[in-house]
């Protein structure tokens, strides 16, 4: 709730006359008491009070409310300066407002104690708990507990706006250091099995408290690591950027789409590339099993988040039954290789399995295709997901149970065998991790080529706009379903390795939360970009954790499915192109912004009137 | 952007080329050359040199060092979010109950740590599994919730030296099937207090057969693999006595409209109708039921998946049978705590704010008092430190018998199965005097 | 049009020769006539609900021309929110002692809490995309929907949650329309009823009322509207809030019938409902809850007259899948649905 409510605080568009209202303080404070109320009921607080992010001083319960007056505060004091116009003078009242709004959630918060204590209304609302009380009052009674929590939010809501104040670079030290700490706290497992590897326990033992999270000492020098690596990258930067600006000047008119394709071209990238893919072939020797087990979860993903967007991000078909070609490819490799299967027990090695996996998904995808490619979006939408839920009642049911095992689903599938080498199954995630990148990595060039491709082109011509592709020659029907197909084989590739790595495979695993969190990936990703597409995967399935997959935050577990949701909601209203956006795209979504920010700029040029500051800036470029 | 990744990956490539060259060394995983490092396992290959304390083991599998200050690490591997969260939630907080019940061994705090999700599915339980096993310093495990997480987590708990323990795990496949064969999935270090499903289906058909003296009967699942199979053993049970199964279906978790398929087992009309599922499921057949013509005077039977107090409270639900194991546990006592099921069902009621969704609560207290138990026999106290040998847990709770426990008492066999076989059956009265109907046993079926 | 053959097919045995007595098929399915009575009495008590839920859907689809995913969950707000006043009436001791007046606040309350949620999901989420391309604020619904859906599962729990029992005289069975031989369940009736009455008063609120004018001229052009002086805007909101309200409807027909409810409860429903609104054409109100009834008599009838005959084991397994074949047969023979969409012009493709 609290994300989507800034996002509305901050969407509304207050003109750059901006004064303190009595009103709209109110409303933030109230905003920022209901913040902290909702995530303190869903119960967050108590279940996370147990570990600490910061050994004695800050447990993981508090910080999960802490964060909500900062980023209040520093939303009600944040003023929108368009270009242009002059930036208002930031002072103390700034400070106080911040610690207004704060001090006021804080209130709410206390005033929730105060009712947990008077009224029992657990039946319904499950946290309505005396954990949640003693939470509150710190186990000392209620009238600190208000006053401490008035307080606590004040400071902090304070502190929220006082980050105005700092100049730009400084709050950026600021916002760097925060977050170091607190990921590095929260990764605590995937940080330790990769120090392990290394063999640095010194460093885990160092800075990780014996219980959970960083002591003091490590969180300090987490902090000035991470404060050094900014300074050092702010410096090679402007390094850079002195470079450039000397160079001559046919070289700053390029855009990053064209940046990427030259980078290629480029002996020295060329070399970072292969530096790269190196690395990558060496980490997983490096990597414990957690980290193996979770990157090779992350690849699998990744492989059908590639697949849909082809379809989505390229060809702009809303797919929401993606999920059936995931669990084709999973059931035809089971059947084929697994001599517990029902049906047809030719029990083939998985290499030559995946050809007929390929083969059939191309089949499925084409039967699917056919007759939905031609109806409107969302149409095809809702359509897509009732064919993935129709494919899973089919392994499900008792009908087809002879074929495909129905509820009993089919186990004892034999690893991947690859000659001479080994034998890939779960037991040895490092193995299924090498498997899983090497498909990554064709369908990584795959991707990459059919981008550029005449098709590829085809299809960027149909998202923008279909009628025109039409015109322009493009037979949108069979490009579309080119599109389809491809995304059905990459899917299934996923779900063959997907059932050697599991070793056994059941219906439950295709339930239509999986499109959707395959969608989330290409999409918070940024649709259209594979670069896009590998860091929603690594974020989303590494961190937060797949639908039957953990994540890095495992703590977290019981709210991934919340936070996918307000992320997605967020992304498409903050940030609708991704997180590393397709430049194409981009400018589709942001078409309008971008001609009139440019116009801006013209007029305030020719003004001559450039504010220098530009701190607060919000127009998006 | 793009180049700032670019630079920190050539950083990043340096960093782990230098360490990978450092660490290649001597890499082998047995050879523990570097023993400068904290607590890990130790292949105690000096046992005459230690005067230790008397304990279990002979340290085939490792030792686990708890230095002074830390904590002995368990963890608890259950359906913790999902739909069958209902399961696994429960198994969940009796383990984090028995712990802090527990108390100390030999003056070592025991820390469940972050709850593991298995999912209730084959992927989440090897995942979670091999986030267990990175982590030497885990000495055992309690879950899964799924039969099926339990499938893809034992292998790879088994190979760490590691042992698991269920209190609700209930396929064949994951022990024996009780006369000495052990099961497809069987694993060594696998236990589980829950019982063995091979003989829930057959005691439900020889009781609606010879009991009843019912010749006609139908079979509902939900699709999950326990109720598939429960119903399956069911009706193959109640073919080979000589009945007829009029009909066997399924329904799927999220259906609320039953009638479809009640008129589909109407057509049949049979005199028995078992559905060995779950809520919310259950209740709308329950509910629904009376009202299909040619259902009316059907017997409705259920299983352990609806022996739970949110469905006997449902009016509805007079009247039936449930196999399952027998939750008579009212004042069964465990012997580690000292706490007797009520005050157990009591301080959940009061720390959760809602009693159990599933009737293995009780069973996954017991693991874990089990369990720790075996820790304290495996363990001994070094310079501070407390060692726990592995093997010894294992052998420990091999030889784990008569144990009282809250779910009665407890025996280990050759495959892990500790808990009672004994299958009742109970006839519900009253759903205002839910515990008389726990209490209300008609007939028991033991192989 | 399956269904309506369906439909025919099933008045066609059942009239003409003994009214619902032992119609018999001889062939697989050994139906009986009570037995298709309960079906189809079923399967229309689904249908109207999930015909109150796709005028939501169909409203909004129609105004701003996009598929709101989240609306299965203001219907599931509903069913939760009507749970807990049940629930707390209940605990007073009102439920069983004043039926109806708890019943009229629960329905209240039920509605209420819908309404704001629809309104205030229309302010946070889709008023800032206004105008992007028709797919974002379809994902963004997607987003919405898994949010309030595990919201209600943070909140609540995950656990089912029972309604307090209702009185005797609601739930025996009575006779239809004095139709000898069908004897329904009461609250099976009531249901036809409210959603039949809900619908009329909706019929009457958008085509005889002012406001619901100025709806009709927002879903046909957004800028004409806005030019004639209709505060679009508002009657964005306003739409909403009817799709909210109808839901509530929904919800608290469903809480009576199933008298249980889990925090994914909105979600099959909303999807079949949203089904239900393009099987009768989008934008067309009557068409929704024509789709509406069209699909629950599908999904209940199909499975035993279709599939069972052709030798499938277990059909009802697959009643899901048999609503979503009959989604996918009217778009591909009748893509504008059974009864036409009534869609803004720049949507008309």
């Amino acid at each position: 709730m609290s994300t989507i409510d800034t996002a509305h605080s901050m969407a509304a568009p207050t003109a750059a006359t901006w004064s303190p209202s009595i009103k709209r303080l109110a409303q933030t404070a109230a905003l920022c008491g209901l913040g902290l109320v909702f995530i303190s009921l869903i119960g967050m607080p108590v279940k996370l009070n147990s570990r600490a992010l910061i050994e004695p001083i800050l447990s993981r319960g508090y910080a999960s409310l802490a964060w909500v007056p900062v980023m209040f505060g520093y939303v009600v004091t944040k003023q929108v300066v368009l270009e242009g116009m002059v930036a208002q003078k930031r002072g103390a009242s700034d400070v106080a407002e911040g610690a207004i709004v704060g001090a006021g959630g804080g209130l709410l918060l206390g005033i929730l104690g105060i009712l947990i204590d008077n009224f029992d209304l657990r039946d319904p609302l499950l946290n309505w708990s005396p954990q949640l009380l003693e939470f509150i009052t710190f186990g000392n009674g209620l009238g600190f507990g208000v006053m401490i929590w008035v307080v606590i939010g004040g400071l902090s809501g304070a502190a929220g706006a006082g980050l105005h104040l700092l100049p730009a670079t400084i709050r950026r030290f600021i916002m760097v250091i925060v977050v170091a700490v607190v990921g590095i706290s929260f990764l605590e497992t995937a940080a330790t099995d990769l120090l392990q590897g290394l063999r640095l326990e010194f460093v885990s033992d160092g800075i990780y408290s014996k219980t959970s999270g960083l002591t003091i000492k490590g969180s300090v020098i987490t902090g000035a690591i991470a404060a050094v690596a900014l300074y050092g990258s702010q410096q090679l930067q402007q390094r850079r950027l002195t470079r450039l600006s000397q160079a001559p000047p046919a070289a700053s008119g390029f855009t990053p789409g064209a940046a990427i394709l030259n980078s290629f071209g480029d002996a020295r990238s060329r070399l970072k590339v292969g530096l790269g893919i190196l690395a990558l072939i060496l980490l997983p020797m490096v990597l414990g099993g957690i980290m193996n087990e979770l990157l090779a979860n992350v690849g699998l993903f990744l492989l059908l988040a590639l697949g849909l967007n082809i379809v989505v991000g390229l060809a702009g078909i809303l797919d929401l039954g993606y999920v059936a070609f995931f669990a084709v490819g999973g059931y035809t490799a089971a059947v084929l290789t697994s001599p517990n299967s029902p049906w047809l027990t030719p029990e083939l090695p998985w290499f030559v399995a995946i050809f007929i996996v390929v083969v059939v998904a191309a089949i499925v995808g084409l039967l699917i295709g056919a007759p939905v490619i031609r109806m409107r979006g969302d149409y095809l939408a809702i359509v897509t997901l009732g064919f993935g839920e129709i494919i899973r009642l089919l392994f499900l049911s008792d009908w087809l149970s002879p074929m495909f095992g129905g509820a009993q689903g089919i186990t004892n599938i034999p690893g991947v065998q690859v000659a001479g080498l080994a034998n890939v199954k779960g037991t040895d995630p490092r193995a299924v991790f090498y498997l899983v990148m090497a498909f990554c990595a064709f369908a990584i060039y795959v991707s990459w080529r059919l981008e550029g491709s005449r098709l590829g082109r085809a299809w960027m011509a149909i998202r923008e706009d279909e009628s025109v592709a039409e015109a322009m020659g493009i037979n949108t029907v069979n490009a579309k379903l080119m599109a389809f197909v491809t995304g059905a084989i990459l899917a299934s590739l996923s779900g063959a390795i997907f059932a050697a790595k599991v070793g056994s495979i059941f219906p439950s695993s295709f339930e239509i939360l999986v499109s959707v969190i395959i969608l989330v990936i290409v999409i918070v990703g940024g649709m259209g970009r594979i670069a896009g597409v590998m860091v929603g995967a690594a974020v989303l399935i590494g961190v937060l954790g797949g639908p039957s997959q953990p994540g890095l935050l495992q703590e977290l577990a019981e709210y991934k499915l919340l936070i996918y949701g307000a992320l997605l909601v967020w992304m498409m209203l903050k940030r609708p192109e991704g997180l590393l956006p397709n430049v194409r795209r981009s400018r589709e979504l942001h078409g309008d912004e971008l001609t009139q920010d440019a116009w801006i700029k013209s007029q305030v040029a020719a003004q001559d009137e450039i504010d220098s500051d530009g701190a607060g800036s919000e127009v998006p470029s | 952007m793009i180049r700032n990744q670019k630079r920190l990956g050539v950083i990043g490539i340096a960093l782990s080329l230098t360490l990978v060259a450092a660490a290649c060394g001597g890499d082998d995983d047995s050879a523990n050359v570097d023993a400068t490092t904290a607590p890990t396992t130790q292949p105690a290959a000096e046992p005459a040199a230690e005067p230790a304390a008397e304990h279990l083991g002979d340290g085939s599998l490792g030792v686990v060092t708890v230095a002074a200050g830390e904590q002995i690490q368990i963890r608890s591997l259950e359906a913790i979010t999902g739909d069958v969260a209902f399961l696994g939630v429960p198994n969940d907080r009796a383990t984090i109950l028995a712990v802090a019940d527990y108390g100390q061994i030999n003056g070592f705090d025991v820390t469940t740590g972050t709850s593991l999700d298995d999912l209730c599915s084959a992927e989440g339980g090897q995942a979670a599994a091999q986030t267990i096993v990175s982590d030497e310093q885990v000495v055992g495990v309690i879950g899964t919730s799924c039969s099926g997480a339990a499938t893809a987590a034992g292998p790879l708990i088994s190979e760490s030296g590691g042992v698991m323990l269920s209190g609700s795990n209930t396929s064949p496949a994951l022990t024996s099937d009780l006369i000495g064969n052990a099961g497809d999935n069987y694993n060594v270090g696998y236990y589980r207090t829950a019982h063995n499903d091979l003989f829930q289906g057959a005691a439900m058909a020889d009781f609606v057969f010879n009991e009843l003296g019912f010749t006609t009967a139908a079979a509902i699942h939900d699709g999950d693999p326990y109720t598939q199979g429960l119903a399956q053993a069911f009706a193959t049970a109640f073919e080979e006595l000589g009945g007829t199964v009029t009909a066997f279906t399924g329904v799927g978790k999220d259906d609320t409209d039953m009638v479809p398929v009640l008129t589909e087992v109407a057509a049949g009309s049979p005199e028995a109708l078992f559905f060995p599922i779950f809520q919310p499921a259950g209740d709308f057949i329950a509910a629904q039921a009376p009202g299909i013509a040619g259902l009316e005077n059907t017997q409705l039977l259920a299983a352990d998946g609806l022996l739970v107090d949110g469905f006997l409270q449902i009016p509805e639900s007079e009247g039936m049978y449930f196999s399952g194991p027998d939750v008579r546990f009212g004042e069964n006592v465990n012997q580690s705590t000292g706490k007797t099921a009520a005050e157990v069902l009591a301080a959940y009621q009061s720390e959760y704010g809602e009693p159990p969704s599933a009737p293995f609560w009780g069973h996954s207290y017991d693991a874990t008092t089990l369990l720790l138990d075996a820790v304290k026999a495996a363990s001994w106290v070094e310079d501070g430190s407390l060692m726990i040998d592995r093997a010894g847990i294992r052998e420990s709770l091999n030889s784990t018998s008569g144990y009282s426990g809250l779910i009665g008492t407890l025996s280990c066999d050759d495959f892990g199965d500790c808990g009672s076989q004994k299958i009742t059956i109970i006839k519900h009265d009253s759903s205002a005097d839910i515990e008389a109907s726990k209490a209300n046993v008609v007939f028991e079926f033991a192989p | 049009m399956l269904v309506i053959g369906l439909l025919a097919f099933v008045a066609q045995q059942i009239n003409p020769t003994n009214p619902f007595a032992s119609w018999v098929n001889p062939d697989a399915n050994r139906l009986t006539g009570p037995a298709l009575r309960d079906l189809i009495i079923s399967g229309l008590n689904l249908g109207v609900m999930y015909g109150l839920i796709a005028l939501g859907y169909s409203m909004v689809y129609g105004v701003l021309g996009f598929i709101n995913f989240a609306h299965g969950e203001v219907f599931m707000v509903a069913v939760m929110s009507s749970w807990i006043t049940s629930e707390k009436l209940f605990e007073a001791g009102l439920w069983e002692d004043f039926f109806i007046p708890s019943l009229l606040l629960t329905v209240m309350i039920a509605i209420v809490v819908s309404t704001t949620t629809a309104v205030v999901m229309e302010r946070i989420a889709y008023r800032p995309l206004r105008g992007s391309p028709r797919l974002i604020p379809l994902i963004t619904s997607i987003g919405v929907s898994f949010f309030l859906q595990n919201v209600a599962i943070g909140l609540f729990g995950p656990g089912a949650k029972r309604y307090p029992q209702l009185p005797e005289w609601l739930t025996a069975r009575r006779t239809l329309l004095w139709i000898p031989g069908v004897e329904v369940e009461g609250t099976k009736i009531l249901v036809l009823v409210v959603a039949g009455v809900s619908m009329a008063m909706l019929w009457y609120y958008v085509e005889r009322t002012k406001t619901g004018k100025a709806m009709r001229a927002v879903a046909e052009d957004k800028e004409i509207a806005a030019l004639m002086g209709i505060d679009v805007d508002k009657t964005i909101v306003r739409t909403f809030a009817i799709g909210g309200a109808m839901a509530g409807v929904a919800g608290i027909l469903w809480g009576l019938l199933f008298r249980s409810v889990v925090a994914t409860t909105g979600f099959l429903p909303g999807i079949k409902a949203f089904t239900a609104a393009v099987v009768g054409g989008v934008g067309n109100l009557g068409g929704s809850m024509a789709g509406g009834v069209s699909l629950g008599t599908a999904e209940s009838l199909g499975p035993l007259l279709l599939l069972e005959p052709m030798g499938v084991k277990g059909p009802t397994q697959l009643k899901d899948a048999v609503a979503f074949v009959l989604l996918i047969a009217v778009l591909l023979f009748k893509p504008s649905g059974l009864f036409g969409e009534r869609l803004s012009a720049e949507d008309r493709t």
